[in-house]
């Protein structure tokens, strides 16, 4: 028998969701307005004084050439998306390209990897999650029992509190072992 | 003009629209789901089109691609038009296809009574449409640097429902001055509406005179980006690397053409008589006309220069020799401080997380360190753009992760003696071979210098062409000797390579050096020589540009003319992969030269500004033209950190020490130069001071303080020995932080392991702490007896009557049903 505590909480979203993105230049920011406008210029104003909300569809924002090819492309304009559904506002904009560059930090750039790599949104990277990510990567290269082989074996190692699925910390714990991460996850605008 | 986009579609309305015609409101919005529809199309159409649009980006890699893309291809395409339908949130049953809502829209009951409000309407989303379609690839010299969105005040209206006519018509005009002619003119034809209105709009949307420039990045930004999007992060490491070196040397430009070539050019010395007219061999052999010039050691006058002026009537003196003395020395000096401060920032942050993992050791298969997930998570590369560069690292990616797959399934059997003892074997004929040819090319060099016959100024370029041709031949002697030997993973294999050219590359400058000041400086007269340091300096201004030379006709003949044989002739799919270790190290061979040369020759430096920025975009042009990137992974942080080891330590510290020992202990020649009647180069300090103190006997104590501190050995011995203290204190100090963090790593793994055992079996948690205090052996030792001796913040101290405070996230969750985990 058994006396256990409740079950712990999912992740507090205030721990999770982390503070936006350090500011760009200046300069950089008037690239991101230019490139911004550039995807829908009769949309998209060139002043932004009374705040307009504009949003442009996920779909126009993966025609970028900086994303077209990215396997996982989909899956970033989702996470930096405010309704998740990947209408991106010029402020989710620059917030997804001030993460992603080169200067941003270690534990923000694992933050936003491991939303992007949570498939289903459950704050874990369960079995399913990896082969979704597995697949977008190799394309069909790998059979399905390899993909699958691939994923139980990539848990096993990385899972460290023994719930067969990868919390933030295990995700954190392994990234902190690779140190060309930063470097990878990185695009350059 | 700004208005609420809002691309979630309201399904009432798009079923009404689709029961009653006459609502015209809602017959337009109905386009908007065929708008949702072709963009999940067009983003795959856009794919193609790119392809045949944009011609110099072509890889032939089409034979590689595999019949499951099309299987992929096509699932994506399905999931982008669900993804659509579930925006939609259309019922089911109730969706229809592109092509039939194209039908029904073009049906005479959905036309009748289309006001021209409408048909523009209509328009102008189709231009919309074309436009993305046939926006090419926006190059990447065109980022618009618009005006900061701030200040102007603009005419924004929010929340246009009833658009008016006239907006949408601008709307219209606009969309259609930035379509191309052909398109427009097409357009146009097409629109319902009567011929006087076509004409003013195609009035109205001729091509006008650009109203907004938009300054393109520059150049050198455009290809950085061309060469990341293609190849990755490894090539590109080669290419910023050659960007910090044209930072050092155009710093060392500054300092020596300000402080030494300016003063001298504007009070030029008295010119002996007989000096040679320009020739073109000057550009090459750096002598003749070039000889009696600012750019070598010889021209320098050895007295101070005055000059009067007329206005103040005072005169502004300005020392040479000691110009020239301290300004080599500080250039020297910050050089070596803004390298350690370079080395310090790319090497902490790689050896910090390199703990778990030695220098040049194979992973441990058996011990749970995360390759395999390493490899799922952390091994794509964002910056890769180009679509057969993303399809090339799919299938290296999947190539590894099946070599691994392979490996773990197998397990390491033991290699029996014999295969042991024939491995080594092997490494040993192999180091043999290169050393072999090290010491060969190394006492070839030795015996041509010495009798070599100096006859033309022609012939001074020997020496410099057979050493560059050692230095291209030998690493393909060093290539074959590793092809037959078998390493235990491919990052050891390049670092046994990248020891082998550094080899060779250090005894050549060894025994160039040993000629240069051990032979020549010491007996000059032998060679027939008055001035032995423009000598010298004209040497190793033919040395630079012979490298440059060799390395551009290197990338002519290895990368241009091998890849159109091996396709051609030998019929490989697969073009040349860039050696990027190899390319580093003739970079930083280049840069030692110049180094060395900068005592001798100030504006060397200024040869080899010129020489890296050409250097930078004709690799960059061949680059793109003949390589493809490297099927092994390429570890680029670690390679950076190699890198700059490499640049501070053989080659910088190598090159001040040459200085240095020239400086202190070679006599200068007798005829030329700023230091002709010294007896070695330092002197001219301690006259300086000397002088000063004469002059103002005040400064006496800087005389004492030379006298006893610098000149004194002992005081020299003793700042050594506490300089190398204080490095013994830091690695120690980095030590104990490596070891601290394995243990910290190791207490993480057991503490989730035990409290899953301990709340597997029948335990009342409430005693967790009394559990924690009967800890099962082999509990790690409490942190604060390793954080006592050593700077660490902020310290961790775990007692054992404290139950382990963890950060939130870690409270492992609770799996009863877990099987009991594999014991401490």
């Amino acid at each position: 028998m058994i006396k256990t505590f409740e079950t712990p909480p999912p992740f507090a979203s205030q721990w999770f969701d982390p503070l936006p993105p350090p500011a760009l230049s200046s300069g950089t920011s008037c690239r991101l307005h230019g490139r911004f406008h550039e995807l829908a210029p009769h949309l998209v104003p060139m002043d932004y004084t009374n705040e307009p909300d504009i949003r442009l569809p996920l779909t126009l924002i993966v025609t970028m050439p900086e994303l077209k090819e990215n396997p996982f492309r989909n899956r970033i304009v989702e996470v930096f998306s405010e309704d998740g559904q990947g209408n991106l506002s010029f402020n989710d904009f620059v917030d997804m390209f001030s993460a992603l560059c080169e200067t941003a930090p270690r534990e923000l750039k694992a933050i936003y990897a491991f939303k992007i790599y949570d498939f289903n949104g459950d704050n874990f990277l369960c079995k399913e999650d990896l082969e979704k990510t597995l697949n977008r990567l190799t394309k069909g290269e790998l059979t399905p029992e390899e993909v699958r082989l691939v994923c139980s074996k990539a848990i096993e190692e990385a899972d460290l509190d023994g719930d067969s699925k990868l919390s933030f910390s295990d995700f954190e714990n392994m990234i902190s072992k690779a140190p060309d991460f930063l470097s990878t996850f990185h695009i350059r605008i | 003009m700004a208005r609420n986009v809002n691309f979630d579609l309201d399904p009432h309305r798009l079923e009404a629209c689709l029961e009653s015609p006459v609502d015209e409101v809602g017959l337009h919005n109905s386009f908007s789901q065929l708008l949702m529809e072709e963009e999940s199309q067009e983003a795959i159409e856009l794919l193609e089109r790119q392809n045949e649009l944009d011609e110099e980006e072509r890889d032939r890699v089409d034979d590689l691609s595999s019949p499951d893309e099309e299987i992929w291809r096509r699932r994506e395409d399905v999931e982008g038009e669900e993804e659509g339908r579930r925006l939609l949130d259309l019922p089911t049953e109730e969706r229809w296809s592109s092509a039939t809502l194209r039908v029904l829209s073009s049906m005479p009951s959905r036309t009748i009574g289309r006001s021209r409000g409408a048909i523009i309407s209509q328009y102008y989303n189709r231009t919309m449409q074309l436009r993305r379609r046939r926006q090419s690839k926006p190059s990447a010299g065109h980022f618009s640097r618009s005006a900061r969105p701030s200040i102007c005040g603009y005419g924004v209206e929010t929340d246009d429902v009833t658009d008016g006519d006239r907006n949408k018509r601008d709307h219209l005009v606009n969309n259609l001055q930035n379509l191309p002619a052909s398109d427009r003119v097409r357009m146009l034809r097409a629109m319902p509406l009567s011929v006087a209105e076509k004409n003013d709009l195609r009035l109205c949307s001729s091509p006008r005179f650009p109203v907004r420039f938009n300054p393109p990045s520059p150049l050198h930004q455009v290809a950085l980006k061309k060469v990341s999007g293609r190849f990755g992060t490894g090539v590109l490491s080669y290419f910023l690397f050659v960007k910090t070196l044209l930072f050092f040397n155009l710093f060392l430009f500054l300092v020596t053409g300000l402080f030494l070539a300016l003063p001298q050019a504007i009070h030029p010395p008295s010119v002996p008589p007989g000096r040679v007219s320009f020739s073109g061999l000057e550009l090459l052999t750096g002598g003749g006309y070039f000889s009696e010039s600012v750019m070598y050691y010889g021209y320098y006058s050895n007295y101070t220069v005055t000059r009067n002026c007329s206005s103040s009537n005072s005169s502004l003196s300005y020392n040479i020799p000691l110009a020239y003395f301290f300004t080599i020395g500080m250039a020297f000096f910050i050089t070596c401080i803004i390298l350690v401060y370079r080395y310090k920032h790319t090497h902490t942050h790689t050896q910090i997380l390199l703990m778990s993992k030695s220098f040049g050791r194979s992973f441990r298969i058996d011990k749970s360190h995360g390759i395999l997930a390493m490899k799922v998570f952390c091994s794509w590369d964002f910056k890769v753009i180009k679509k057969a560069s993303v399809k090339l690292r799919s299938e290296n990616i999947s190539t590894q992760l099946k070599e691994l797959l392979a490996e773990t399934n197998q397990k390491p059997g033991q290699k029996s003696v014999c295969q042991k003892a024939g491995r080594v074997t092997v490494h040993g004929v192999a180091w043999l071979i290169c050393v072999g040819g090290v010491l060969g090319c190394v006492l070839a060099i030795h015996f041509f210098s010495e009798h070599i016959p100096l006859v033309t100024e022609a012939s001074l370029l020997a020496l410099p062409v057979v050493v560059s041709l050692f230095n291209l031949l030998l690493p393909g002697l060093f290539n074959a000797a590793a092809w037959m030997e078998e390493y235990d993973s491919p990052s050891v294999r390049a670092y046994v390579s990248i020891s082998r050219n550094l080899m060779l590359k250090t005894s050549v400058l060894g025994v160039l050096c040993y000629r240069w000041l051990g032979r020549i400086a010491a007996e000059p007269e032998k060679v027939g020589l008055n001035c032995w340091e423009t000598f010298v300096g004209q040497e190793l201004y033919r040395f630079l540009l012979m490298d440059f030379i060799f390395t551009i006709l290197d990338t002519f003949f290895g990368e241009f003319l091998w890849r159109l044989f091996s396709q051609k002739a030998l019929k490989r799919k697969r073009k040349p992969v860039f050696d990027i270790a190899r390319n580093v190290l003739e970079l930083i061979y280049g840069q030692t030269l110049a180094w060395l040369g900068v005592l001798f020759s100030p504006l060397l430096p200024a040869v080899q500004i010129i020489k890296l920025l050409l250097l930078f975009y004709i690799k960059q042009a061949s680059v793109m033209m003949n390589c493809q990137s490297p099927r092994k992974p390429y570890r680029a942080s670690q390679m950076t950190t190699i890198f700059i080891t490499l640049l501070c330590f053989p080659s910088f510290l190598g090159a001040a020490v040459c200085v240095t020992y020239t400086m202190w202990s070679i006599r200068p020649s007798l005829s030329c130069g700023p230091f002709r009647s010294l007896a070695n180069m330092c002197q001219s300090g301690k006259l300086w001071v000397q002088e000063l103190e004469s002059h103002n006997p005040n400064l006496s104590w800087l005389t004492w303080a030379h006298s006893y501190l610098v000149e004194n050995p002992l005081f020299l011995f003793l700042a050594a020995g506490a300089f190398m203290i204080v490095i013994y204190f830091h690695s120690q100090v980095v030590d104990g932080q490596r070891k601290i963090i394995s243990l910290l790593q190791e207490q993480i793994e057991n503490v989730c392991s035990v409290s899953c055992r301990i709340y597997t079996t029948d335990v009342d948690v409430r005693t967790w702490p009394t559990v924690a205090a009967q800890r099962p052996a082999g509990w790690p030792i409490p942190l604060h007896s390793f954080t006592s001796g050593l700077p660490l913040a902020p310290p961790i101290s775990l007692s054992p009557s404290v139950p382990l405070s963890l950060p939130p996230s870690r409270s492992p969750p609770l799996s009863p049903s877990r099987s009991p985990p594999p014991p401490l």
